[in-house]
């Protein structure tokens, strides 16, 4: 309210001229849009894109420069298997960046989670079946723990998720004495929990079921999170806590749901591993937390919430898989690949700030 | 058995850093204070090492803390544990040094305040940074390995095709120790016995890192075989990663075709030697290296002594033994079930 | 005015410590009708609309809707009872579409077994009613149903945010300046919008600062002072002057105003 508007006498409608006015509003802009703002837009509306083309290129340029050792289907399933764990974590890493939360606890889930399955299995002779169960219910009542404490005890995520990292290692390194469970005690005592290292041949091809299983989580959670009002909610949420909790989420439940779910694919994750390592291993995964902030970021989901497709997760852990196999079969040294990974994180950073500065 | 052993260690562990706090006290009463500084509380190398310095503390009378980095290469709470000890006033320092050469100048704090430090396990960059290095000799650990392997294949030696597996990108020197000492037993012109990975054998396929645990093993086993298949004889820095390499060759059909040797003497390892996984590993003894060590503070804080180093090495060593199921001539070995009697972990 | 109001209030009290923030407040809203709350800053016109659409529990006081006594403890008790409130925020999801938007939390699901077990959204059906909706309003000029909020105009989201509280078959719709962060031809839309929801027979409760506007499109207006309802006036029978110097306190309502 100003003076000079209220003194102004009553029925004089100094906005009678609009109606000879351009009505289009701000169009003006398309006529001078470039090829960038139309790329730019593209991949506003359709985030996953930008993983999907460098996958490809570095597919076919790795191809191009490890030969044929790279470009074959043995290979290439290969990489899927060595992603399958990182992937898996990243699954569980998407739902809580998607809150625009972080979670370093999701290694740590896995791993007490496989020690606990296996210990169960293996030295107390529980029956697999109840030893996986238990594992899951494992993994979830660890999310809910985070999820409790995020939304009743309102610390940030990163704070929180950072105590249980190192909680649930400890525990970790209590249970299972720092010490591997040999795959030879696996095989003898519950051998099911090596399932997911089984594999069939397609060809030359090797197809672990831990990788299909990898593609079938990343599929149920894309599901969810696009096909279902909790998933449309999980994206309100990160996107803006505020006008979900106005427009009538009920945000601090669905936080909670999400960190359970994270905890669950965790533990899942955690059955996955024992095939895919063979034996239990509580040093490994040291750094999955991180490799799987990776994945998640190169796959081109904000790390601010709300944007990207769990399925650039996926395309992520399988970028940083490329990445590695291609740069090993090149001959080139472990601390180059390290570096080239670190550029591809900033490279997708940028390109997600970028994005997100698509204009109306 | 082995799990309440260890964590009644950490227990103990837990019991000497809860007395911290009258540390200073100790220091005016006479008993004799140390410290024991790992890289890590979790692997059971250095859970082993504890229980031989909690043990020898407990015979001698000495009043030990022990201290542990959280993950290998945690240089920090390292540089922490040394100066909290120094400020206790004990009389030596029992360290396992996450960096080599990056606790150089804490250490020679120490030294200066007049404390004996003892690198346990890993030397320090130069070796006289401390007063003693009571370690394995890792050079000899791979030499070991690599002899065997060499005469286990016969001829079949100089068509073999090695895949290497080292630890991590920094190449500390229990790592190019390890490496080196293999392929000098093979009989492969090392060139820089610092350097992993410069030599130009045409036998050797690759080297890839592990991290030293079972989930690196594998993997780099993977993109080693990739490489090239037929890969025959396989170095692994630890037993964890030879556990690892091995369900690689498994899930290819190569695992009774490939000699896998190591470096630990950990008992999973050697139980996996029992079972055909392993073809051979260096033993190493990391609860004599933690007893002798603190037999060493005791004698400094009595007489002033320092350790001296063994004949001919810039560290005292506390030994290597050679463990196989298939003994070769000229090499001396213990079978896998005496090594179950000895092994750590 | 022989009609009952939809939506009364009487004597309501909010305290924030020693400040008082309504003091004896009454509000009245009747069936299709604009009103407008005008009120210098501080005057607790925001406190009156907070205790009406559930954001802040009265001390004293009571409130009825259609005649009936109501309580909310929450802004979602009260858009259940089928007062919406549009925030000056808007509460849109920047990066969801405008569909997803405008069905927050009331998505329809597909029928059968993928809507019943495996909780799949009718999308199609969802688009439809968005479309219409806004088709409605007059707000088609949007050209995909399922592009995001952040990429419209700021008017374009008012009006989102406006039929997502009108299509819900709501009884009251508060609007919490909805021009103030808008260009001159945007605003014009979006009190043309205004008018349009009215004349569908859903009552308006408009808060703004921008005179002219509310001059324009308001029935009555309700003029708020210190804590309380100062008097109601008809935009024809007072000019913007008047309305001025009551809000401020320069002149005293006449009588028959604050009677209301």
């Amino acid at each position: 309210m100003s003076e000079e508007t209220v003194s102004r006498p009553k029925g004089q409608d100094f906005e009678a001229s609009l109606e000879r006015s351009d009505k289009r509003v701000a169009s003006f802009e398309h006529n001078h849009r470039g090829v960038m703002d139309h790329i730019q837009k593209a991949l506003h509306g359709n985030p996953t894109l930008v993983p999907v083309i460098v996958l490809v290129l570095s597919v076919v340029i790795f191809g191009v420069i490890a030969g044929g050792k790279f470009f074959s289907a043995f290979n290439l399933t290969l990489i899927m298997q060595q992603v399958s764990i990182i992937g898996l974590l990243a699954a569980a890493q998407s739902l809580i960046i998607l809150t625009a939360g972080i979670d370093l606890s999701v290694a740590a889930i896995m791993v007490l989670m496989s020690v606990i399955m296996g210990n169960l299995a293996v030295s107390y002779g529980v029956p697999t079946f109840f030893a996986l169960l238990i594992g899951f219910a494992g993994g979830g009542a660890a999310g809910f723990l985070n999820g409790l404490m995020v939304t009743r005890l309102k610390l940030p995520p990163f704070i929180v998720t950072l105590g249980t990292w190192n909680i649930f290692y400890a525990l970790n390194l209590w249970l299972s004495g720092a010490q591997s469970i040999r795959s030879q005690d696996i095989d003898a005592n519950a051998a099911a929990l090596k399932f997911f290292g089984e594999a069939f041949k397609l060809g030359s091809a090797r197809v672990t079921y831990g990788s299909l299983l990898m593609i079938v989580v990343f599929f149920a959670l894309w599901f969810l999170l696009n096909k279902t009002a909790w998933g449309r909610h999980v994206y309100a949420i990160g996107d803006d806590k505020e006008a979900a909790e106005l427009a009538g989420i009920r945000t601090d439940r669905t936080l909670v749901q999400v960190y359970m779910l994270a905890g669950l694919v965790c533990a899942i994750a955690a059955w996955s591993s024992v095939g895919r390592i063979g034996s239990i291993s509580p040093q490994a995964f040291y750094e999955g937390n991180l490799q799987s902030i990776t994945a998640v970021v190169i796959g081109g989901i904000s790390l601010f919430g709300g944007r990207g497709s769990i399925l650039g997760a996926l395309f992520g852990a399988l970028i940083v898989g490329v990445f590695q196999s291609g740069l090993k079969l090149a001959g080139v040294d472990v601390l180059w690949q390290v570096f080239a990974v670190g550029w591809l994180i900033i490279l997708a950073v940028s390109i997600d700030q970028w994005i997100r500065k698509v204009s109306a | 058995m082995i799990k309440s052993a260890t964590k009644t260690a950490l227990l103990l562990g837990a019991a000497t850093i809860a007395t911290m706090a009258a540390a200073p006290a100790m220091a005016a009463s006479h008993e004799v204070g140390a410290c024991l500084i790992t890289k890590t509380d979790t692997n059971p190398f250095f859970v082993k090492m504890k229980e031989g310095a909690v043990a020898g503390a407990e015979a001698n009378g000495i009043n030990l803390q022990t201290f542990a980095g959280k993950i290998d290469g945690d240089v920090e709470t390292q540089v922490a544990a040394v100066e909290t000890c120094i400020a206790s006033g004990a009389k030596g320092i029992l360290i396992t040094p996450s960096d080599s050469r990056a606790l150089a100048p804490v250490v020679t704090q120490a030294r200066e305040a007049g404390l004996l430090v003892i690198a346990l396990d890993t030397p320090f960059e130069p070796a006289d940074t401390a007063d003693a290095t009571f370690a394995t000799d890792n050079f000899k650990a791979g030499v070991l390995i690599g002899e065997w392997a060499k005469a286990t294949l016969g001829d079949a030696a100089a068509n073999a095709k090695i895949a290497l597996l080292d630890l991590n990108a920094s190449e500390i020197s229990v790592d190019y120790l390890r490496d080196q000492g293999f392929l000098q037993g093979f009989g492969i012109d090392i060139k820089d016995p610092t350097d992993i990975g410069d030599e130009d054998d045409a036998r050797i396929v690759g080297n890839d890192v592990t991290n030293g645990n079972e989930e690196g093993g594998r993997t780099a086993m993977e993109n080693l075989l990739q490489k090239d298949p037929e890969i025959n004889v396989v170095y692994t820095i630890n037993e964890p990663a030879a556990a690892g390499a091995y369900e690689a060759l498994k899930s290819v059909g190569r695992e009774n075709d490939v000699l896998i040797v190591s470096v630990d003497g950990g008992c999973p390892g050697v139980q996996n030697i029992a079972d055909g996984v392993i073809g051979a590993t260096s033993m190493q003894f990391p609860l004599l290296m933690a007893s002798k060590g603190i037999e060493a503070i005791k004698h400094f804080a009595e007489t002033g002594e320092k350790p001296q180093n063994t004949e001919g090495l810039d560290f005292y060593n506390t030994g290597v033994e050679l463990i196989t199921d298939k003994p070769v001539d000229g090499l001396e070995s213990l079978t896998s079930e005496a090594g179950l009697g000895k092994c750590w972990g | 005015m022989t009609q009952e109001p939809i939506l009364k209030a009487r004597g309501l009290v909010k305290r924030y410590g020693k400040v008082t923030a309504l003091d004896q407040a009454d509000f009245d809203l009747y069936p299709g009708e604009i009103l407008a709350v005008i009120g210098d800053n501080g005057a607790g016109k925001s406190s009156l609309i907070k205790a009406i659409s559930g954001a802040v529990i009265p001390d004293e006081g009571e409130i009825t809707l259609e005649g009936k006594r109501i309580q909310f403890q929450s802004p979602l008790e009260a858009r259940d009872a089928g007062i919406e409130t549009v925030y000056q925020t808007l509460a849109l999801s920047p990066a969801l579409s405008i569909t997803d938007n405008m069905f927050v939390g009331r998505e329809l699901r597909k029928p059968g077994f993928m809507g019943k077990y495996l909780r799949m959204l009718d999308h199609k059906a969802m688009e439809a009613f968005a479309r219409e909706k806004l088709n409605d309003l007059g707000l088609m000029t949007i050209q995909n149903i399922n592009q995001a909020v952040e990429t419209l105009s700021g008017g374009q989201r008012q009006g989102v945010a406006v039929a997502r509280a009108a299509a819900f078959g709501s009884k009251v719709i508060i609007l919490d300046e909805p021009t103030a962060a808008l260009g001159v031809k945007e605003s014009r839309k979006v009190l043309e919008l205004i008018q349009d929801v009215r004349s569908r027979g859903i009552p308006i409760v408009l808060i703004s600062h921008n005179m002219p506007h509310v001059f324009e499109v308001a029935d009555r207006i309700h003029v708020h002072r210190l804590g309380s309802r100062l008097c109601t006036i008809r935009p024809g029978e007072y000019t913007m002057s008047d309305a001025v110097a009551f809000m401020t306190g320069a002149a005293e309502p006449p009588a028959e105003a604050t009677a209301a």
